[in-house]
């Protein structure tokens, strides 16, 4: 019998950080221990604590370990799982903020991080074994489906969608309901629904974390919509640099079929579908609907222009219903619980709860979910722990390569898909970049252009050589080289290829230069008329000199800079014994390391 | 999969398997599991309160778990019960056979057993 459960992140954070030698040091202790009809390994999707990883979860105790080694292992089962005795030292405390049960134990429900979250889309993710349909089904799984395809017509699951306000969780935020009630009357010999896996944001991966933590919800909501729009084949677009998520959702396709949950007359209704994977090979360009499309039908990912749109003219010229993961993975709990218990989360006109990424200048990186509307400042500073040594909030980049900063002073906004497109943001796919006083903005815009022109499949000009020349322009003021009507020329280009390009790519790819140019022109201004980069990022305005008082001659400056530029003066310093070095600025190539050797804080970079 | 009912047939085999994963429930039974317990044949203790309390179908009410020395090792294995809202019984020198007992008159039956608990056995 067995009388506690070991949960082990296998989310591909915690795997990269060795959860697979953990699960395999754990079965070696437990059966040394003979242990094997008491304690059952589980290994899950995605817990979302990315940062605290690799992480592993005893129930039903329900204490939280994080970041476990394979050394500490053998203690956890002799101390925790033999005796009872949780191993304190490797218990997450929350830095002291969660409050313990009676029995001295802290819930992950109880730390700050997962406290005010809201799980309907990870719900499952590092609570089941993605690879075990049983599980999924224990959790609800395939309820929503039986219930869709033996009490409602497909009308009215179209209109449970449409009450529900779920709207596009890949950026657009397109309404659901008006997608699929738009391809539902379209008349065809073959129809089609389309999971847009090709999650391609930098830093944005909760697409991921559901294809790898929850795989048989995207299977039953791509069937439910299958039902509910007449089309009885399925696809899943997914990079091939996903390898967890494609075995995943294979493993979960396959069991699918195995039921009968896939395949012919499901639940004796009469309803056929199937599904099968197209592995993508990582181009930005087709997380775009039109060019995932092409890329699925074996030609080259290029977008096409719209009307028609893929709702009357689709994959291989039949209508289609195309959305993204998280959108899919809402599906099964609005049919299970009903519109209004969904449209009851969230604000006014985008309903129910979002993933997010959280990267960068924060305490807890991982994967976060909460009701639309959350105040920005929440996320930052509740559940994503705040800023790393006390450092001052600048910005938060939403929508990735696509989308826009927040700066620190609209920090109270209410995250949703109208606030963001109104202060110029995007909700976008959901990655969340938090910045702090050390980020040059500049840089920032320049790093996702450079992505963005990278990426930029070449089909139209304005986005093949608009984004590059944009580029230049930016090249050219973080080189000290910039002009006060670069600037104009650069929001002037920016509107362009806004206007001009053909897809989604080259519309949104200014947007983050845009953005920053609206909240930190001074930055901009700095950077031209100064000659300075305010935060100390752009190497062509940084001077890195040495204050001869403050230097007592150690000289380890010198041994350690790559160039040679440091040398000795003859120079010495009151009170000290040897002489001062300094910085020739003709041979630094200013790569900070001697910044970063000095004990005495003798060297700066203005 | 033809039906519903099939559906919930294998959502019910599964619940047991997940329904630890649900966090804690009311009541807690707390088995004392340091060297001392262990080596007073807490385990076999431990395990029994498991399988009794799943084969009573009771494993969404009660909690069955572990710690360590509760400090009373002359009289380990030591069990102790808590429930919400009243106060906690520790049963001491039990057996699989007692826990047994316990299940069925306490945790089922809402009576303690008095001639098994700390009380009884030192006074």
């Amino acid at each position: 019998m067995i009388r506690s459960q070991v949960l082990i992140c296998g989310g591909t954070g915690c795997t990269s950080s060795g959860s697979q030698q953990i699960q395999d040091a754990f079965e070696a202790q437990i059966e040394k221990n003979s242990l094997q009809d008491e304690i059952k390994l589980v290994r899950t999707g995605c817990f979302g604590l990315c940062e605290l990883g690799p992480v592993v979860i005893v129930y039903p105790d329900g204490t939280f370990y994080s970041r476990v080694s394979v050394d500490d292992v053998e203690e956890i089962v002799t101390e925790h799982l033999l005796k009872g005795r949780r191993v304190e030292r490797l218990v997450y405390d929350d830095h002291g903020k969660a409050e313990a049960d009676e029995f001295g134990n802290i819930a992950l429900s109880d730390t700050t991080f997962y406290k005010t979250q809201n799980r309907v889309v990870l719900r499952n993710c590092g609570v089941i074994n993605p690879e075990d349909i049983d599980e999924y089904i224990a959790m609800d799984g395939y309820e929503a489906l039986g219930k869709v395809l033996t009490e409602m017509t497909p009308e009215e699951v179209i209109q449970e969608v449409t009450d529900s306000g779920l709207r596009g969780r890949g950026g657009g935020g397109f309404p659901t309901g008006r997608k699929w009630a738009l391809c539902a009357p379209n008349k065809a010999d073959q129809k089609y629904v389309v999971c847009n896996a090709d999650e391609g944001d930098p830093g944005a991966f909760m697409d991921r974390s559901v294809l790898e933590g929850d795989p048989h919800s995207i299977i039953e909501a791509m069937a439910i919509c299958g039902y509910a729009c007449g089309c009885s084949k399925g696809y899943v677009y997914v990079r091939a640099e996903y390898p967890i998520a494609v075995k995943r959702l294979s493993i979960a396709i396959d069991q699918a079929r195995e039921y009968g949950l896939l395949g012919t007359n499901i639940f004796d209704s009469g309803f056929d579908f199937d599904i099968e994977i197209r592995l993508g090979a990582g181009a930005f360009v087709c997380g775009e609907e039109t060019a995932l499309m092409t890329s699925i039908e074996g030609n080259r990912g290029e977008p096409r222009p719209r009307p028609p749109f893929p709702a009357v003219k689709g994959l291989y010229g039949r209508p289609t219903v195309e959305n993204n993961v998280e959108t899919f993975a809402n599906i099964p709990q609005i049919i299970l619980r009903g519109a209004e218990w969904f449209a009851s989360m969230g604000t006014e006109r985008s309903k129910g709860t979002k993933v997010f990424a959280l990267g960068g200048k924060i305490n807890h990186t991982g994967l976060v979910e909460i009701p639309m509307g959350t105040t920005l400042e929440h996320i930052i500073y509740e559940i994503g722990g705040g800023i790393p040594h006390g450092k001052k909030f600048t910005a938060a980049q939403t929508g990735g390569p696509s989308g826009g900063c927040i700066p620190a002073s609209l920090i109270d906004t209410e995250v949703d898909y109208d606030n963001l497109t109104a202060i110029g943001c995007m909700m976008g796919s959901g990655g969340l970049i938090v910045m702090d006083e050390d980020t040059c903005m500049v840089d920032m815009a320049k790093f996702f252009l450079e992505f963005t022109v990278d990426e930029s499949c070449g089909k139209c000009t304005p986005c093949r050589v608009g984004t590059k020349r944009l580029l230049e322009l930016l090249d050219k003021i973080t080189a000290g080289k910039g002009t006060m009507e670069d600037l104009d020329r650069i929001e002037e280009l920016c509107e362009y290829i806004k206007t001009n390009s053909l897809c989604g790519l080259g519309q949104t790819a200014p947007n983050p230069v845009l953005a920053t140019l609206k909240f930190f022109r001074e930055e901009y201004i700095a950077h031209v008329q100064d000659k300075k980069c305010p935060a100390g990022v752009c190497k062509d305005l940084l001077t890195f000199t040495i204050d001869m008082d403050k230097c007592i001659g150690c000289g380890l400056c010198a041994r350690n800079c790559p160039v040679g530029a440091i040398e000795q003066t003859e120079y010495v310093a009151p009170r000290h014994k040897r002489a001062s070095y300094t910085i020739d600025a003709e041979k630094c190539i200013k790569c900070g390391v001697c910044m970063g050797n000095c004990k005495f804080k003798a060297i700066s970079k203005q | 999969m033809k039906s519903l009912a099939e559906l919930q047939a294998i959502k019910n085999r599964m619940k047991d398997k997940v329904v630890l994963r649900d966090g804690m429930e009311s009541t807690r039974v707390v088995v004392g599991m340091a060297t001392c317990g262990i080596a007073a044949g807490a385990r076999p203790v431990l395990n029994a309160f498991v399988e009794g309390v799943n084969k009573e179908g009771l494993e969404d009410k009660v909690t069955v778990t572990q710690t360590g020395c509760i400090g009373l090792c002359q009289f380990e294995p030591v069990v102790e019960v808590f429930e919400a809202g009243k106060e906690k019984v520790t049963y001491v020198k039990m057996t699989p056979e007692r826990a047994q007992e316990v299940i069925e008159k306490h945790i089922k039956g809402g009576q303690v057993v008095n001639e098994y608990t700390v009380g009884t056995v030192t006074a």
